[in-house]
């Protein structure tokens, strides 16, 4: 019982969200409507039995709460009429009220908010203009955050509070000045146009990144972290044609599929030493499938995979067997072995679908000696070249130093000595020691490998990073 | 929405000497002038010749410059007529002092609203 009705509401919440906020504008009048109904909800179906369709009772309960406020206000006599005439809750929902205990939906009518299936059916879509809403740029990334997983995820302002290390009541103040903003400096409830969907896009998948990396850099809050894949889906959904948000979905997918592995009896597992058996493989099929689409759409990437994703697997195959020039296919972009697999030369390769096809070589690996070096620094070659940043150096470093030899990853590294944004950057350090203790040299390895820990930002990573230390000085040489 | 859009230099001297994507400043008034979206606007004189007024204990309070600490000068202002913000960015991202400078939009604030903003 609970569960039909957590499922429902779940699967409803943002649809009846985000249409009230369109027809409304009253951002507050939409949480309270959709809270409204799910109170009732939870009231009445244990004893009046779970309505046929529980997502159109929720909905038009939710209209009703708010079409009964707005008449007590009796000033929004033109938001009654059109919240009437909404195809999400016009009266057609109506058709679907349950009578107590039938449990058969009412005759007719489309269910409510049906999602279009065109290949632009999304750019119309509620949920779609209330995540571009939420992560508009006039507003502070922390903002932007806080915002969207309140909203568009449902998260609870403690738990927002608890995630970003920040009081409740800061988290909750942080939430209001957004709404404020949005309604005070005029910031629209739409989709942006074609001419500046990318860069507003770049905007979003920066905040779905953001709220993944804070439910998961220390392991803090595993159900945010999982809110930030449904998230993640949500947009790769919604803008089917776009490779950057298909990518950073397949990222996360197998980011998260880590998950059981990462952590063991409350420490840091680093990727060589995990368990691999482990990893969650459906996640990194999905993930694979995903990458090896190209510009098939969304509905292709879900049938391949079923199928495995052959695709993709065979494209890297092709580019690692096929030695250094294959890889520079790839690097460069033209036309490689995985551009092949795109079937419309969409495919602009972005630095989220570099990332994830790094994160699905390092999954392929059966074994950590596995690892496909050679390809893994082809594409930090690429990452490289379109934005060097000293960041992206050190692990393109540490790459070089698997596939090329150690004493030229300590070069890389040496060579970035002296950058002031990597003084303080503990996983340089954490690089130097890794390479250093891998070539024997214990001693200095161990000296890096304090630095690390003595830099790393949570308690977590410090004693990862010390047991690491303790680890190189008991080795033998 | 209106918004007083403030045209200011830009203390970091990070300008972009090419201007790529903004207009001649009088190509940007004509344009937007004609699609009624530009109210008015005008050019200050430096902050050298701005006088500060105060009034304090029943004392009005003048002094010579500028009220903002900040090492950016306004030099200028324009009131807009738009439909939402972005199209505010927009028409603000086209003005030469984009490139040169830096431009605050602030949105005003109607007279009805004031009511409910005790906060």
């Amino acid at each position: 019982m609970d569960h039909a009705v957590a499922t429902a509401i779940c699967e409803q919440r943002l649809r009846i969200v985000a249409a009230l906020i369109g027809v409304t504008g009253d951002w507050d009048l939409a949480e309270d409507a959709l809270a409204d109904a799910t109170e009732r909800a939870l009231r009445r179906w244990p004893t009046d039995g779970v309505p046929g369709n529980p997502a159109a009772w929720l909905t038009v309960t939710a209209r009703r709460r708010a079409v009964d406020v707005l008449r007590r206000r009796a000033l929004e006599t033109d938001k009654l009429v059109e919240l009437a005439n909404d195809p999400v809750f016009g009266e057609d929902g109506m058709a679907y009220e349950v009578s107590a205990g039938s449990g058969r939906p009412g005759p007719g009518g489309p269910g409510p908010a049906v999602s279009g299936t065109g290949a632009d059916a999304g750019l119309h879509d509620d949920r779609l203009r209330l995540i571009f809403t939420c992560c508009h740029p006039a507003l502070s990334l922390e903002a932007r955050v806080a915002l969207t997983l309140k909203v568009v995820c449902g998260l609870s302002t403690r738990a927002i509070g608890r995630l970003f290390l920040v009081p409740e009541a800061t988290a909750s103040q942080r939430i209001l000045r957004a709404k404020r903003k949005i309604a005070h400096a005029g910031i629209p409830y739409r989709v942006p146009d074609a001419q500046h969907l990318p860069d507003r896009l770049d905007g979003v998948l920066a905040v779905v990144y953001l709220a993944f990396s804070a439910g998961w850099s220390a392991a803090r809050d595993p159900a945010a972290a999982s809110e930030a894949v449904r998230l993640a889906r949500l947009v790769a959904e919604l803008l089917p044609l776009e490779d950057e948000a298909r990518s950073l979905l397949a990222l996360l997918l197998i980011q998260h599929s880590r998950q059981e592995a990462r952590r063991v009896d409350g420490r840091l597992v680093t990727l060589e030493h995990q368990d691999r058996s482990r990893w969650d493989r459906s996640a990194i099929a999905e993930a694979d499938a995903l990458l090896g689409t190209g510009g098939a759409g969304w509905a292709g990437a879900t049938r391949a995979t079923s199928t495995g994703g052959g695709g993709w697997a065979a494209a890297t195959r092709a580019t690692s067997t096929g030695g250094g020039g294959a890889t520079r296919a790839t690097s460069t972009g033209g036309g490689g072995a995985t551009r092949a697999t795109s079937t419309s030369g969409r495919v602009n390769r972005g630095p989220y679908r570099i990332q994830a096809e790094l994160a699905a070589v390092h999954a392929r690996a059966e074994r950590a000696e596995d690892t496909d070096w050679a390809a893994i620094l082809g594409l930090y070659d690429e990452l490289h070249e379109r934005a060097p940043s000293p960041v992206s150096g050190v692990a393109r470093a540490v790459a070089v130093g698997m596939a090329q030899g150690l004493a030229r990853g300590l070069a890389e590294l040496d060579a970035l000595a002296e950058h002031p944004a990597l003084r303080d950057y503990h996983p340089y350090y954490a690089a130097r020691g890794d390479l250093l203790a891998r070539a024997g040299q214990h001693e200095a390895a161990a000296q890096a490998l304090a630095r690390a820990a003595d830099l790393a930002p949570s308690e977590i990573e410090r004693t990862q990073l010390l047991e690491r230390r303790r680890e190189v000085l008991r080795s033998p040489g | 929405m209106r918004y007083l859009m403030f045209v200011a230099t830009d203390p970091d001297n990070d300008a972009d000497p090419t201007g790529e994507g903004t207009m001649p400043i009088e190509d940007w008034c004509d344009t937007y002038d004609a699609a009624g979206v530009r109210i008015m606007g005008e050019r200050t004189r430096p902050a050298q010749d701005a006088t500060t007024v105060r009034r304090r204990q029943g004392k009005v309070l003048v002094t010579d410059g500028p009220f903002a600490e900040s090492r950016e000068w306004i030099v200028g202002f324009d009131i807009l007529e738009c439909a939402d913000l972005d199209e505010a960015i927009d028409v603000a991202s086209r003005h030469p002092m984009a490139a040169q400078g830096r431009l605050e939009l602030r949105p005003f604030w109607p007279f009805e609203d004031a009511a409910e903003e005790a906060t």
